[in-house]
């Protein structure tokens, strides 16, 4: 077992160089006869067989496309080799610095025919642009100021910001506030060692009241007004009200408690409590 | 004048417009605009603007979209080249000072464009950088190599790799410019013609 996982981790490290090495001649131009394709493509069917997993085949494909790049960049410079347009490199390089400057400027005068274009205003142009000049309306009639609206200030009563949704029928933290009594008379009433369990005191008549509740008791929790016990192997949740706000709760690391109140759980506890 | 040859004068009148004067933000005027400009016979019409540029030593240059030239274009080749006028002959070092160049950038613009060519197309930045400095002074190197990006006789891509771009291939006679250097040497051993 152990010298196959060797071979294939072998056979990993040699495709990655393989596909590093087409990398650099297509991106930095080297000659792309330096890469032996025949040997390369030895190697890609030695370990062919080894690869079992996704990503390894996936390398070996891109082993295998980098290659035909490679083969593509070969066939270019054979043929860009045989046309009237090659000259070796070093042997351009040799003459370009023993050429004096004007002399190669002669040369490439000769065969420089630059583009020839006219930069000049006509008569019609000119004539055409008066023309529009004189149908041009001025910017003050173009961007006229739009009248700005006129409003009539009036006193709103609280009922009016409440019917816009502007504010809640309750301002938040008088909600929040009643929300704490109420959960402190239900523990009071209904709680045992007091706590009482989160979907007796969450779930409402409607879901929708249900699901305000829980987005309440969370911020009753998050501000210290009670505190969450978690029983997973019962697969139960108490809420348990404190007699003051602990101030200190925000300072603390706080530890979120995902809490699905979906329809479906909602349900159930309706159910559960007819029943 | 004939009924066919005022056709025909003022066809090249319109082409002379199109093609002198820039319409788009590189110079050149497309196959396709020219035909719809001109009609179908506009390769007719360039031909006939052609003979009459000859006096002023200018040409009609065509462009193909491949870099080997067509013996016998088709119409749709025609169409993807792009026109422009060139001048036909050659000029003088003097001549070239007045258009704007100096001696030093011209003749590194022919370095760079001649080692590009025998790199087959593409070089390395640094290389042509390297190449230059050698009879430029290192401060001008970057700056000129940026130039001719800018005017078009050169491209670069994200791995500073050189290309000659769309001027060269309408300005230059490349065959000719190889041809020119790599017969430099004996040249060299006759008298310096510069003025």
């Amino acid at each position: 077992m152990q010298p196959r996982r060797e071979q294939i981790g072998i056979g990993r490290e040699k495709l990655q160089r393989i596909i590093e090495l087409c990398k650099d001649v297509e991106e930095h131009s080297l000659d792309p006869f330096t890469v032996d394709v025949n040997e390369i493509i030895q190697i890609i069917r030695e370990y062919f067989p080894a690869w079992e997993k996704p990503e390894d085949l996936c390398l070996d494909a891109e082993a295998i496309n980098r290659l035909a790049s490679v083969i593509k960049l070969q066939t270019d410079w054979v043929r860009h080799r045989s046309t009237s347009l090659y000259a070796d490199p070093s042997l351009l390089q040799e003459k370009i610095r023993t050429a004096g400057k004007e002399e190669l400027l002669n040369l490439f005068l000769k065969a420089w025919h630059p583009i020839v274009e006219l930069e000049q205003i006509t008569l019609n142009s000119l004539s055409e642009a008066l023309r529009y000049w004189a149908a041009l309306s001025p910017l003050k009639e173009r961007w006229k100021d739009f009248p700005s609206p006129e409003f009539e200030a009036a006193p709103t009563s609280r009922n009016e910001l409440v019917s816009q949704k502007i504010l809640g029928e309750k301002a938040f933290t008088e909600e929040l506030e009643s929300l704490w009594k109420e959960l402190k008379d239900a523990v009071r009433l209904r709680g045992v060692d007091g706590k009482i369990s989160y979907w007796d005191f969450v779930g409402a008549e409607t879901y929708e009241e249900t699901a305000h509740r829980a987005f309440m008791v969370s911020f009753l929790v998050t501000y210290g007004y009670a505190t969450l016990e978690v029983r997973p192997f019962e697969e139960k949740i108490y809420i348990k009200p404190f007699e003051k706000p602990l101030r200190r709760a925000l300072k603390r690391q706080l530890v979120s408690v995902p809490i699905v109140v979906s329809r479906e759980e909602w349900e159930k506890w309706r159910r559960d409590r007819t029943s | 004048m004939s009924k066919r040859k005022a056709y025909y004068a003022g066809k090249v009148k319109r082409a002379v417009h199109m093609l002198f004067f820039r319409r788009h933000k590189n110079p050149g005027v497309k196959g396709w605009e020219l035909r719809r400009s001109l009609g179908s016979d506009y390769p007719k019409v360039l031909s006939i603007l052609d003979e009459h540029l000859k006096a002023l030593d200018l040409q009609v240059k065509t462009v193909f979209e491949d870099e080997k030239t067509p013996e016998n274009p088709t119409l749709e080749q025609l169409d993807r080249a792009k026109f422009y006028v060139t001048l036909r002959g050659e000029l003088t070092p003097k001549e070239a000072k007045m258009v704007g160049w100096r001696i030093d950038d011209l003749a590194g613009l022919a370095i760079t464009i001649s080692y590009i060519l025998s790199k087959g197309g593409k070089a390395p930045r640094k290389e042509v950088e390297e190449l230059l400095n050698e009879k430029l002074p290192g401060w001008r190197v970057g700056l000129n190599i940026d130039r001719y990006i800018r005017y078009g006789y050169l491209a670069q891509d994200g791995n500073e790799q050189l290309y000659l771009d769309w001027r060269t291939r309408a300005e230059v006679d490349l065959k000719a410019l190889m041809a020119l250097l790599l017969g430099a040497e004996s040249e060299s051993k006759s008298p310096n013609k510069v003025e």
